[in-house]
């Protein structure tokens, strides 16, 4: 027996399974697990199956062309080659691509995406912009080529020919397209092009489609500050582009009915706009005739002489009252006054005089009310009604009082 | 105003505008008959241009300078 060093084991077994056919070209049905992606760019994994456990390792340029984003617990189809990794004396498969088992890879990462996006909040309603009523530029992000930017032409040109629309070229499939529909959308809002924009494409596969369900196509509709309608496929067919736009249309031509209103039935409403207006102007005619009427069956229109005539009858018993209450006021003033004179008469000190009183003043003019104003041998001058004396006082007596 | 200078938009609100205040009977007779006229120009005019009008298609390139050009585009399935 020979004995051998471990490196010189290892890649004898190694050269054995790089020589066998299966081993070299291989399909792995299994689960993921321990799913763990490094800086360097190289994913590492295990697969499982009921039975058992297998090492994978998927190295960066291949990584790259996953069309969705592995995850724990995800049942996949590994393929590539089996070998030894000889420093740890362990064999691995040495993954070269990648899909998801029974859904397809395109699934998956539609429904990877849309999680992330939902919870990123670029479905969220409340962001969603209203689409202008009377749009006046139409900007249609979409292949020049296909039919559906005829079909939505013909549809706009039909239902709302007054607005302009700037078509706006892109390729609508391939690895470009979503670059280019993400940059359109962009560059209509730097230079504001247009009011409204439809971003779309006619029906076609999942890949066909596929640019529209890509992660800067959704950045960019939900930056846009131009309402967006979504227009791509046929019906069934639902994008993350359609999620993240302002209004979802369930095929191109639905999107230019959604976003202009129909000719005709502005026609129609200008038609009962001009009735509602007559309507109302021949009610508000109707209203004022029979105002009218009722004015002109007012006394004074019916009888213009005779209602004079009343008012001339109110006028001359309005001076009448007038006068006697003018008349009243001035004979109650009058009387009031004949009375005060007559007091005032009846009050006089000439008056007095007259009835045989007279008055005594002191030398100094003061009026004699007592007797203790004046001594004997005092001189008084006294007033009668019709002439003075003066007088001298012989004697001063005061009244005695019980 | 100048009727003329006003969009698709601004004539239908005007429109909407007067047809609610006659409507509501608030305007005296005499501005009832100005804005039946004037109500009754608007609706000729909208129906004038959803008639006549022409959808006007342009394509957009990008210029030389990064800005829009735009180049008429003819559809001949219109």
């Amino acid at each position: 027996m020979q004995t051998i060093s471990i490196t010189q084991l290892n890649e004898y077994i190694r050269s054995k399974m790089d020589a066998d056919p299966v081993l070299t070209q291989v399909a792995v049905r299994g689960e993921i697990s321990n799913y763990k992606l490094y800086p360097s760019g190289h994913h590492y994994f295990t697969l499982k199956d009921e039975g058992g456990a297998l090492k994978c390792v998927m190295f960066k340029g291949n990584a790259l062309r996953l069309r969705f984003k592995p995850e724990n617990g995800m049942k996949v189809i590994a393929m590539g080659n089996v070998t030894v990794f000889p420093r740890d004396g362990a064999y691995q498969l040495y993954c070269k691509a990648m899909t998801v088992d029974g859904i397809g890879d395109l699934h998956a990462a539609f429904e990877q995406l849309k999680k992330k996006l939902s919870a990123m909040g670029l479905f969220d309603p409340a962001h969603k912009k209203p689409i202008h009523k009377y749009p006046q530029i139409i900007g249609i992000v979409t292949s020049e080529a296909g039919a559906a930017v005829h079909d939505m032409l013909r549809i706009l040109n039909k239902r709302y020919p007054m607005c302009r629309v700037f078509l706006l070229p892109v390729r609508v499939q391939g690895a470009e397209a979503p670059q280019e529909i993400a940059g359109a959308i962009r560059y209509a809002n730097l230079h504001k092009l247009a009011d409204l924009l439809i971003v779309g494409r006619g029906g076609g596969s999942i890949e066909d489609l596929w640019a529209f369900n890509d992660e800067q196509v959704a950045y960019a509709v939900y930056e846009s500050e131009i309402p967006i309608i979504s227009a791509v496929g046929h019906e069934p067919d639902v994008t993350i582009c359609d999620y993240v736009a302002d209004l979802r249309a369930a095929t191109p031509s639905n999107g230019a009915e959604l976003a202009v209103p129909d000719r005709d039935n502005l026609l129609q409403m200008l038609d009962s706009m001009h009735s509602a207006m007559t309507g109302a102007l021949s009610r508000q005619v109707k209203s004022a005739k029979q105002h009218l009427a009722v004015l002109s069956s007012s006394p004074a229109l019916q009888s213009p002489q005779g209602y004079l005539h009343q008012r001339k009858k109110n006028l001359e018993l309005m001076k009448t009252r007038l006068l006697s209450s003018g008349n009243r006021i001035f004979q109650n003033k009058q009387r009031r006054y004949v009375e005060l004179t007559a007091k005032l008469d009846a009050m006089s000190p000439l008056k007095v005089l007259t009835r045989g009183y007279a008055m005594v003043q002191t030398e100094k003019g003061e009026v004699l009310k007592s007797i203790q104003q004046v001594k004997a041998g005092d001189t008084v001058g006294v007033s009668l009604s019709d002439g003075t004396f003066n007088a001298r006082i012989l004697e001063a007596k005061e009244n005695r009082h019980e | 105003m100048s009727k003329n200078k006003m969009t698709f938009e601004e004539s239908m609100e005007r429109l909407e505008q007067i047809v609610r205040s006659m409507e509501r009977g608030e305007v005296a007779l005499e501005e009832s008959l100005k804005l039946f006229q004037e109500g009754t120009e608007l609706v000729k005019n909208c129906s004038k241009l959803l008639e006549e009008a022409q959808l006007q298609i342009q394509k957009v390139s990008v210029g030389a300078d990064g800005n829009p050009v735009m180049e008429e585009f003819a559809d001949d399935s219109l």
